[in-house]
């Protein structure tokens, strides 16, 4: 634990990738093949369950200190860091287990997070007051995030893979794709991770590549950046879930991009998938679709998450797999041939099922599995009126790939460009804040903002992004001197902050007051010109719907 | 006008906390007739008041921070002078070089004012001194129980351990720190046989006034005028906050920098100004330190000022059951330290992080 604590440390105390490498490096190195495995997953992001609730821990930290709740509370409206200021307010640690004796990250999970899921409250007090008396405030940290499931450590999975690639030997798109799929469950299982030759497990998918936004998406300087337009394959942005099928053997896996198996919520596209050639590998999105038309990535997403897929469910939001990438056939890794050359096996392989006569209906009774078109254009001006399509389509935009360009690992940059359609923008007024974290831990940096419906402000978004830190800096301070209520580290503050907000779409929701939502909110800048009475409204906002406009 | 008692011996006017019955203020923010200054910080001791009271150990480091020759008349630890009838005495605060605290007294009532104070050893001046009193009024800056300071020999223990590691990997050690009271402290508390400690500028010309007040430093270099490269890497640079940012950093060639306050507690803090590495070292008192304070002044009425007073008062309330509440002074409500910086845009007020502005 100890170990582990320092490599959380050591990854929190620095920007720089080759500081976090050699720290990746080191930890692994000497870390028991069991808790390193632990680790790996951990760092990978893998799912967390937190075992207590963050209400008991507030409450036997207030009963260990004798500090009332209410200060507590004061404390952690301050720090924006539950982990870190139940860390702080705890006593020294006055039981401290000695360095050789301290358990393993693998063994302190197990005891004091694991075995915690179904004990009883009472159980769970001793453990944790117990843990706190043994750790130092920097452990307590990292431990109060385990336990709780909010560890999340500023480390990618392509540095993690080449920390681990330079410690193997190996090359570090070997290890990206040794990383693929379920993290090690065990110490043995992570020592075959570092072997030189790996046993190759046969769902495994490959390394997703990642496409960039257009630096410039101006039409003039994407003619200008990317030259002939010839030398670029044009397809829509699908607004789904990115997914791969590995077709290999008897078994048909899909996976999600975070590198979950999906199979269970999506028995309609492994049933489709079961049909391709064994030694199968397909690059593409899953995407909902109703009478024809795309139904966005919210639907997807709740199919994602439904444990089990009723046939309601599947009749209510059936899924089709758009394949736009091949990566491998007959068993042959073919991530190395231009994209052109694969194209072509590509479209040999899946038939299209959109019906570009009728405006691109998604035809799904020809079937689950559909090769996503190329979008037509011999000149950049025509991709740019393609692109001034996309709403009305249900896509984001549109993908430009290299057609001569290989299918590399990761976010490689030059090759595939996300180039989407401009986002809509409203002006909206802060009305609540809320104290950030990390960075931002004592700085009401995340707001909840709302347009005129009448003659009252509703709220439509809450907003994370888009300021400076010196901007972050001189709102806490607005919101601090007009707090209307404080509820812990959410304070309602006097309208008087206008923010010009983007977004991609808007739809109806029940989640704010205002029945509407819009997707991917994020401030595009304050505007200090402009006084709450001039906002937006929320008719401007329902014009927007596009079955509504 | 009702008549004044003693419960009030001290009020806020528009400028400042007002002694009504001994005509003076304490620490004063606007021009008065004659100011009682705690200590020399920019947030306690403005310019362009008529006469000032300072501490004797003080005195050169006020005339060094406000410059021009307004009389500045001092009292030794504990002497007693009456002004209009009001016996007023200073006592050490331990902020920092003649820091005190000022005694005010009539017809049986006795007040304390803190100023800012720390009980935690410092070799650059006098440790705090617990006075009885009946009415408190007691800083804040640091009132809730997330601030509790290490050691002062362990705080050093981890400035040596990273400056020697610098010096070890031919890097030089930056230092910031506020010029006045916390630099001294720190080239007091640092290993000296680590290596070379250089000043900015701003930190020797109190350097200065420290050595003639007395107080015994190491050595500290300057840095030469229109030096180009300073140092082979083995030096600590001790510098304001204000620093940051600026090409004067570049005379150290390689460096690694970090900041020394008791915000540096936070990892928020420390990350959002990109802080490498940042000690939590104050020369205000702690959250335990401010109780322990309070209690040993015996007072039953206590009035807390500059920070987390709201906290801080209700806490001694509803938990110590003490007369506790808020002074409201231009300095209540809530210290954040990017708060505090727009409070205090003097160079160096207290204990306030650089703001973004500054950078």
């Amino acid at each position: 634990m100890k170990a582990f604590t320092n490599l959380y440390w050591a990854l929190d105390g620095t920007t720089s990738t080759t500081d976090k490498v050699a720290a990746l490096r080191e930890y692994f190195a000497v870390a028991a093949p069991h808790d390193a495995a632990c680790a790996l997953e951990v760092l990978s992001g893998g799912r967390q369950l937190r075992s207590v609730s963050t209400g008991q821990l507030r409450a036997w930290a207030s009963e260990v200190t004798g500090f009332p709740e209410w200060l507590v509370e004061e404390c952690y409206a301050h720090v924006g860091d539950l982990a870190e200021t139940l860390a702080l307010v705890l006593p020294e640690a006055d039981a401290p287990t000695a360095p050789s004796e301290a358990p393993g990250l693998a063994e302190t999970m197990q005891q004091t997070i694991h075995d915690l899921r179904g004990a009883d409250d009472d159980r769970k007090r001793e453990v944790v007051t117990a843990v706190w008396r043994r750790l130092a405030p920097r452990e307590r940290i990292v431990w109060h995030k385990l336990l709780t499931g909010g560890l999340r450590v500023g480390v990618s999975r392509t540095l993690v893979a080449r920390a681990l690639a330079e410690l193997a030997g190996i090359d570090q798109a070997e290890m990206a794709h040794r990383l693929m799929g379920d993290p090690p469950a065990d110490g043995e299982a992570f020592s075959r991770l570092l072997a030189a030759e790996a046993a190759v497990d046969n769902r495994r998918p490959y390394p997703f590549l990642l496409a960039s936004p257009l630096d410039r998406p101006a039409p003039e300087h994407v003619a200008e950046d990317l030259g002939d337009v010839t030398a670029w394959q044009a397809e829509w942005k699908w607004d789904g879930m990115r997914a791969q099928i590995v077709r290999r053997g008897d078994d048909a896996a899909v996976w999600s991009r975070g590198e979950e198996l999906i199979n269970e919520a999506f028995p309609d596209i492994v049933a489709a998938a079961a049909t391709l050639p064994p030694g199968t590998v397909l690059d593409g999105e899953i995407l909902a679709v109703r009478d024809g038309r795309l139904l966005g990535f919210t639907t997807v997403s709740k199919r994602a998450g439904r444990k089990r897929v009723t046939k309601h469910v599947l009749a209510d939001m059936p899924c089709v797999f758009v394949a736009y990438d091949l990566l491998e056939a007959d068993g042959v890794d073919l991530r190395s041939r231009p994209l052109i050359d694969r194209r072509q096996r590509l479209e040999a392989m899946v038939p299209t099922g959109f019906d570009e006569v009728l405006d691109g209906r998604v035809m799904i009774e020809a079937g689950r599995l559909m090769r996503s078109p190329i979008v037509a254009g011999t000149s950049w001006p025509d991709l740019a009126a393609a692109r001034q399509e996309s709403r009305a389509r249900g896509v984001e935009g549109l993908m430009l790939k290299r057609r001569s360009s290989g299918y590399a690992s990761g976010r490689t940059r030059g090759d595939w460009w996300k180039w989407k359609v401009e986002p809509l923008e409203i002006d909206a007024v802060l009305l609540y804040a809320q104290a950030g974290h990390g960075r931002r831990a004592g700085l009401h940096s995340d707001y909840t903002l709302g347009v005129w419906d009448g003659d009252r402000l509703v709220t439509i978004a809450k907003a994370y992004s888009g300021l400076t830190d010196a901007e972050i800096v001189e709102i806490d301070r607005i919101v601090r001197a007009t707090t209307l209520e404080k509820h812990g580290p959410v304070r309602i503050c006097t309208p008087t902050v206008v923010m010009q907000l983007a977004f991609e779409g808007v739809s109806r929701s029940t989640r704010h007051k205002s029945g509407v939502a819009v997707r991917f909110p994020r401030i595009v800048r304050w505007r200090r010109d402009k006084h709450p009475s001039e906002a937006g409204t929320l008719a401007d906002l329902t014009r927007m719907i596009p079955s509504e406009g | 006008m009702p008549a004044i008692t003693d419960a009030d011996l001290l009020r806020v006017t528009d400028s400042g906390l007002y002694c009504e019955r001994g005509d003076f203020y304490v620490d004063p923010w606007r021009r008065v007739p004659r100011a009682v200054i705690t200590h020399a910080h920019a947030d306690h001791a403005r310019t362009g008041c008529d006469r000032y009271l300072c501490a004797t150990e003080g005195k050169l480091v006020l005339r060094t921070r406000l410059g021009g020759s307004a009389p500045i008349d001092t009292l030794r630890r504990g002497e007693r002078l009456s002004i209009n009838g009001v016996t007023v005495s200073l006592h050490p605060a331990g902020h920092l070089l003649g820091s005190a605290q000022v005694r005010i007294e009539h017809g049986g009532t006795t007040w304390v004012v803190t100023g800012d104070y720390k009980l935690h050893a410092d070799p650059t001046c006098a440790s705090f001194e617990p006075v009885p009193c009946d009415v408190f009024v007691t800083e804040s800056t640091f009132g809730l129980p997330i601030y509790r300071w290490q050691s002062p020999d362990t705080i050093a223990g981890e400035i040596n351990a990273w400056w020697r590691a610098n010096r070890d990997a031919g890097r030089t050690s930056v230092l910031l720190a506020y010029a006045l009271g916390k630099a001294q402290r720190l080239a007091a508390m640092v290993d000296p046989s680590i290596g070379p400690i250089v000043g900015h500028g701003a930190v020797m010309k109190l350097v200065e006034a420290y050595r003639s007040s007395g107080v015994r430093l190491p050595p500290i270099d300057r840095v030469p005028p229109r030096a180009r490269r300073v140092g082979d890497g083995r030096a600590l640079v001790i510098a304001p906050p204000s620093v940051l940012g600026t090409s004067w950093l570049n005379l150290f060639g390689e460096s690694s920098v970090a900041m020394a306050s008791g915000w540096m507690t936070l990892r928020g803090v420390r990350r959002r100004r990109g802080f490498e590495k940042g000690f939590a070292v104050s020369d205000h008192a702690d959250f335990p330190g401010l109780l322990t304070a309070i209690e040993a002044t015996g007072a039953r009425r206590v009035l807390a000022t500059h920070g987390f007073s709201d906290a801080l008062a209700r806490y001694l309330r509803e938990t110590k059951g003490l007369d506790a509440e808020v002074l409201p002074t231009r300095f209540s409500g809530e210290a954040t330290p990017d708060a505090a910086v727009a409070e205090a845009s003097d160079d160096e007020a207290a204990e306030e992080v650089p703001s973004e502005a500054d950078a």
